[in-house]
């Protein structure tokens, strides 16, 4: 081992780190808002990945039946509630935006010259693709059960993981996809050149954890999800609808993991499956971070990177006992530091 | 109301199930993984099945296709599934090696020949007493490892890396090239491993980049072939890659692109059919089977369906013989079965000659393989 490699397994392991944290991030997003462990997220990784695959081969994906179907699930789902509430049916003007946006996409993308776009808006369009499934899949299956004990909503969340996967299958086949990368340009730094896609994930994936610190810190959006991590019942007395901030970490999340697959799509195959394997290392970071701590969750998740990317160096066959083995230590470490409060059911 | 309607249905579901069993003499399960990990080699399986016979002699065949998810427990419920409810004669799969291997012993006990369509050749290795009940229709890892490791030796390789996956596709390849290269006078400098689903290998690259082998061999099966390839490539690897049978599919083309350039591997004819001369048995079989397969999917096969296609065509032709001993159905003819098929000689299949003995239950020779390469991002025959 010299320094050259030790730089190249840096800059590999950094790049895997930081989709790791962002992953990370948003699992803890959305748990310590809504309590739910976030498990389909890394499915959003290969729908990301797949979808722009999809763009640029040219085809409209079958993803957007499934946003359509959900759509109109959403609508009645909807309907009925009002109608149980108020015994009467309304339709807001948002409400018919929701059900008609699918529709108008889908027209869109088979009428568009999808392969010849410029990247840019291929981003665009996976993310509009995309995105929206997320706040939909909480309206669906999460927000009905919103007081839930975590554990119903941990296996609703398996329910809906398990499903997806199956989902993907169907829509995407179980070939898999590579895109062609941002720009082909590389950057000389010392001994080692350093790949123009790996600059992109960093830069995206630090660009993202300012705005979202900026986001926290600044918008009364951000401050209302804040409150409401910090206490539920508090915030909801404030006035903040435990609806919207549901919805809003499930929309954050989801434009996370998208864009996380968007990002290493060009680097490395993408199957429908192996978003999965993706997010659980995302979700090792939040561990280290014991759920709580942001800043402590990306480092650990670059951390676990970091580990990932040396050994597979020095001991490729045990890689992945090493990597999954690193929870132990941390687990015990928080059980033996931390005060235990007991949950709030 | 509900209740009413059970008995009605049940009735229904009897005299159709009656219906069915006199019609079909014999019964054939098959087991394809059509979805889960494994579903790009399932997929091709289990859209075969419809192209199977289906009347051999004056005997109907029926096929009973089930999907084992490529889960290994599921794998054991269905074969117990089959042979319990369905009473088949003769079962085709599992899609997987791990899969195949969780069932031998099940298969044995109740005295079902198996057909498997699985890579590893440790499911008719060495042959025990339950192995007796195993047929395996693909190529032996030997069979392909040979035809590498002569090619290497021609072209002067002395020194090779090896990189393959951590799963008993990966293990199995990595013990047979031990062997070979050892009788050859090559070193293996580098042998790595990686899992599936990883999305960088930048680590075993650099290891293999270290040694600085003359040449490097892939045992991946199916896309996760591809990553190592193009890593080393980008890593500016200069020397000969080869790959084995597992790649031989259009992904690993596809997703390779112009970096899989000039790759040597050894696998069935079928790649490049079009190359082949009139002179090989083969390729009648295999031209229809393709011709058949895209009339009814539109696409082409992959091979791993030709290898369920190929176990049609040994029960095909194993069948008649073991009817004038027994009667479909019974423990006789499925041992009757099991004998025809260990006498099977020079049977012409899609992607090679079986000729089967006690001993060996994969039946391949040299004709089950040919060396290809990669040119202008087309497979084609190694001249």
């Amino acid at each position: 081992m010299n320094l050259q490699i030790a730089m190249i397994l840096g800059q590999d392991g950094v790049t895997n780190g930081a989709i790791y944290a962002l992953l990370a991030l948003s699992i803890l997003l959305v748990f310590t808002v809504t309590r739910v462990l976030f498990i389909p997220l890394g499915e959003f990784v290969a729908f990301g990945a797949l979808t722009m695959a999809a763009f640029q081969a040219g085809k409209a994906p079958a993803l957007v039946w499934l946003l359509a179907g959900f759509a109109v699930a959403v609508a009645v789902a909807d309907v009925l509630a009002a109608f149980r509430n108020s015994g009467r049916v309304r339709f807001s003007g948002a409400q018919t935006f929701r059900l008609a946006y699918p529709f108008v996409l889908g027209f869109a993308l088979y009428r568009l010259p999808l392969a010849e776009l410029p990247m840019s808006v291929q981003v665009l369009l996976t993310l509009a693709l995309v995105v929206p499934l997320g706040p939909q899949i909480y309206r669906l299956f999460f927000q009905p059960i919103a007081s839930a004990p975590v554990l119903i909503l941990l296996i609703v969340s398996i329910a809906v993981h398990v499903a997806m996967v199956g989902l993907a299958l169907l829509m995407f086949g179980p070939s898999g996809a590579k895109t062609t990368p941002f720009s082909e340009a590389g950057l000389e730094l010392g001994p080692i050149t350093l790949n123009s896609q790996t600059l992109w994930v960093i830069a995206v994936s630090v660009g993202l954890i300012v705005v979202l610190y900026q986001f926290f810190e600044r918008s009364v959006y951000g401050k209302a999800l804040r409150a409401t991590a910090i206490n539920r019942v508090g915030a909801q007395l404030m006035g903040i609808s435990p609806v919207f901030a549901g919805k809003a970490s499930f929309f954050l999340a989801t434009l996370i993991a998208t864009l996380s697959g968007v990002l290493i799509a060009p680097i490395t195959t993408i199957y429908y499956d192996s978003g999965f394997i993706i997010s659980l290392k995302g979700f090792i970071g939040s561990i280290i971070g014991g759920l709580v701590s942001y800043p402590v969750a990306a480092l650990g998740a670059v951390l676990v990177g970091l580990l990932e990317a040396f050994s597979a160096f020095w001991a490729s066959t045990y890689k992945e006992v090493i990597v999954f083995t690193l929870i132990i230590p941390f687990l015990l470490w928080r059980s033996l530091t931390v005060r235990h409060v007991e949950e709030e059911e | 109301m509900m209740l009413k309607k059970i008995p009605a249905a049940l009735a229904i579901a009897a005299l159709a199930s009656f219906a069915g069993s006199a019609l079909a003499q014999v019964k054939v399960g098959v087991i394809a993984s059509a979805t889960g990990p494994t579903a790009l080699v399932g997929i091709p399986q289990k859209n075969t099945v419809p192209l199977l016979p289906t009347k051999v002699g004056d005997l109907t065949v029926e096929y009973i296709s089930l999907d084992d998810a490529s889960d290994s427990t599921a794998s054991v419920t269905a074969v117990k599934k089959l042979i319990s409810e369905q009473n088949v004669d003769a079962i085709i799969g599992p899609s997987g090696s791990p899969n195949a291997m969780g069932t031998i012993q099940f298969v044995a006990e109740a005295g079902v020949p198996m057909l498997a369509p699985v890579g590893t050749a440790a499911v008719v290795l060495p042959m025990t007493e339950q192995k007796k009940w195993v047929f395996k229709t693909t190529q032996n890892d030997d069979i392909i490892a040979k035809a590498l490791v002569d090619h290497m030796t021609k072209a002067g390789v002395k020194t090779i890396g090896l990189i393959g996956t951590a799963d008993p596709y990966g293990e199995n390849w990595a013990k047979v090239m031990a062997g070979l290269t050892e009788k050859a006078g090559i070193k293996i400098v580098a042998s790595e491993k990686f899992q599936r689903s990883d999305s960088s290998v930048t680590g075993q690259a650099l290891k293999i980049l270290g040694a600085k082998p003359d040449a490097v061999l892939v045992t991946a099966p199916g896309g996760p072939s591809v990553l190592p390839q193009t890593t080393l490539f980008d890593m500016g690897y200069k020397g000969q890659m080869y790959q084995t049978h597992g790649a031989a599919l259009p992904d690993f083309l596809k997703l390779g692109g112009k970096k899989v350039e000039g790759t040597i591997l050894a696998a069935s004819l079928m790649l490049v059919l079009p190359e082949m001369p009139d002179s090989n048995p083969s390729k009648k079989v295999a031209s229809e089977y393709i011709a058949a397969y895209e009339k009814l999917h539109g696409n082409k096969p992959a091979t791993f369906g030709a290898n369920v296609y190929d176990a049609g065509l040994l029960l095909q032709q194993a069948i008649p013989t073991a009817a004038k001993k027994a009667k479909p159905g019974t423990k006789e003819f499925r041992a009757a079965l099991r004998d025809a098929l260990e006498q099977t000689k020079e049977l012409v299949a899609t992607q090679g000659v079986y000729t089967m003995t006690p001993e060996d239950h994969s039946g391949f020779d040299e004709r089950g393989r040919e060396m290809i390469t990669v040119k202008n991002g087309n497979w084609a025959l190694l001249k």
